[in-house]
């Protein structure tokens, strides 16, 4: 297993200046400058139609933006063909989206498969990232998504968006659909899986509570740019705005000493 | 039906000439309307056009659509194909359509965010999961043409139509009954046939 999941580096991904207007001239993001650390764990937080998503997807081009530039290790994305650029960065969406007529394994596999590995390292790195992700391969790999709970299902999907060893992950919402059980064990899972590979992950959440538990620095987004860039304890301890502090919630404070003192008597 | 039996090799080329008329028409319909699917699927306003005057050139009777392209193209197998492909159109495009407008959004979304070229994403993912709704188009072609093709016969365009109309002229019923019954054999021979590769592409 140590063969097929060595240490990824991540990407250290800017945004310049990003705005994205629509034709018909609304803005869902405006003036976002942001330096995402290689490796860094950063978790966009904002209220739904805050831009987060939008954001997000300007970064494997998903979306273009309409104004400002982003770079990838310093180079501009724009430069870069977007369907190469997108096999480079894994990619998790809320609703998952396995492929149903394809099996575990054949999902897992599918942008190796893409890229032309031969069969048998496809074979062995399916198997390697089912073990990530704490899926038995053998129990795994012949089945069908529909199989699948919901949170298993996620597990595939985060397992395909590392199958090529990608330098950046994007998730956007992942754990959303799931009961809180099982959101929890995720996110225990997706911590380790960073610790793990050094991955660069941008995540984004609405959830005040998922975003303190996995950030190394949280992003909240409000109306379309970064109303505060700051680590989870610093963003608690001095909400810059009242719409940071609104998010976080009256109880910023009992949050605090929450995650400080986690065996309170 | 004893003409069936005592000219069962006359009848069995009449079926050859259907069959293939019937087959050549829609392999030749087919390889029209995927790209045509493609482009209705995923442009709603042209799309809407489209289908709307596919559906007009299928409510034109098949007698009137064979007169006017006679005039055009003459007699013979060749226009009687035109016309086939013409009718098969509707069908078909409307399947093709509708299978790839039911692929989940999620799971186009995640093969463009993956890295899948535009066409990789519509060869392996949308059209094996359109499959089952374009296989029944298909199958809903197939019936409709093997149908229609026997009324190709009065443009010398041969098939199981041609006993029916030798039997009319001739007086002959029961010529008329032979290619009648072969012609609705062949269909639900199809029809079941078909059904079953609709199954097995559902499952997949």
């Amino acid at each position: 297993m140590a063969d097929n999941l060595e240490r990824a580096r991540g990407s250290r991904i800017e945004l310049r200046g990003v705005g994205v207007t629509y034709p018909g001239g609304t803005a869902a993001v405006r003036d976002v400058d942001l330096t995402i650390a290689a490796g860094e764990f950063t978790v966009f937080l904002g209220p739904s139609g805050s831009g987060k998503s939008t954001l997000v997807r300007t970064i494997n081009r998903l979306i273009e933006p309409t104004a400002g530039t982003i770079l990838l290790d310093g180079v501009d994305a724009r430069t870069l063909d977007p369907v190469a650029l997108r096999r480079g960065i894994g990619y998790v969406i809320q609703a998952v989206g396995l492929f149903p007529h394809l099996t575990i394994a054949a999902n897992v596999g599918v942008v190796p498969r893409l890229l032309g590995w031969d069969r048998a390292r496809i074979a062995a790195r399916v198997d390697a990232l089912l073990a990530l992700v704490r899926l038995d391969p053998a129990r795994y790999r012949d089945r069908y998504p529909r199989e699948l709970s919901g949170g298993e299902q996620q597990r595939v999907g985060v397992a395909r968006a590392l199958a090529a060893e990608p330098r950046a992950l994007l998730m956007d919402e992942p754990f959303g659909a799931v009961d809180a059980i099982v959101r929890a064990s995720l996110q225990d899972e997706i911590r380790r899986i960073h610790r793990e590979l050094g991955t660069t992950i941008v995540f984004v959440t609405h959830d005040v509570d998922e975003a303190l538990r996995l950030a190394d620095r949280i992003v909240v987004i409000a109306e379309g740019t970064i109303a505060q860039a700051d680590s989870p304890d610093r963003l608690l301890a001095a909400p810059a705005s009242g719409v940071v502090r609104s998010l976080v919630g009256i109880d910023a404070a009992s949050r605090r000493f929450a995650t400080e003192r986690p065996l309170l008597p | 039906m004893t003409y069936l039996f005592t000219h069962w090799h006359t009848v069995a080329e009449r079926l050859g000439e259907h069959v293939v008329l019937v087959g050549v028409s829609l392999a030749i319909a087919l390889a029209i309307a995927l790209p045509l699917g493609v482009v209705v699927a995923r442009k709603p306003r042209a799309g809407g056009i489209t289908l709307a005057i596919l559906s007009a050139i299928y409510t034109i009777p098949s007698l009137a659509l064979l007169a006017i392209l006679v005039a055009l193209f003459g007699l013979g197998t060749p226009t009687a194909i035109v016309a086939l492909v013409a009718y098969a159109q509707m069908l078909l495009v409307r399947n093709v359509a509708e299978g790839l407008r039911g692929v989940s959004p999620a799971a186009r979304d995640a093969a463009r965010g993956l890295g899948f070229t535009p066409l990789a994403q519509l060869l392996r993912v949308e059209f094996p999961l359109a499959l089952p709704t374009i296989v029944g188009g298909i199958r809903i072609a197939t019936v409709s043409l093997i149908s229609i093709a026997t009324v190709a016969a009065w443009i010398d365009a041969g098939g199981l139509g041609t006993l029916i109309f030798e039997g009319l002229h001739q007086d002959d019923p029961a010529k008329i009954i032979a290619g009648s019954v072969a012609s609705v054999a062949l269909a639900v021979v199809a029809d079941v046939t078909l059904r079953v590769v609709e199954r097995i592409a559902a499952r997949a």
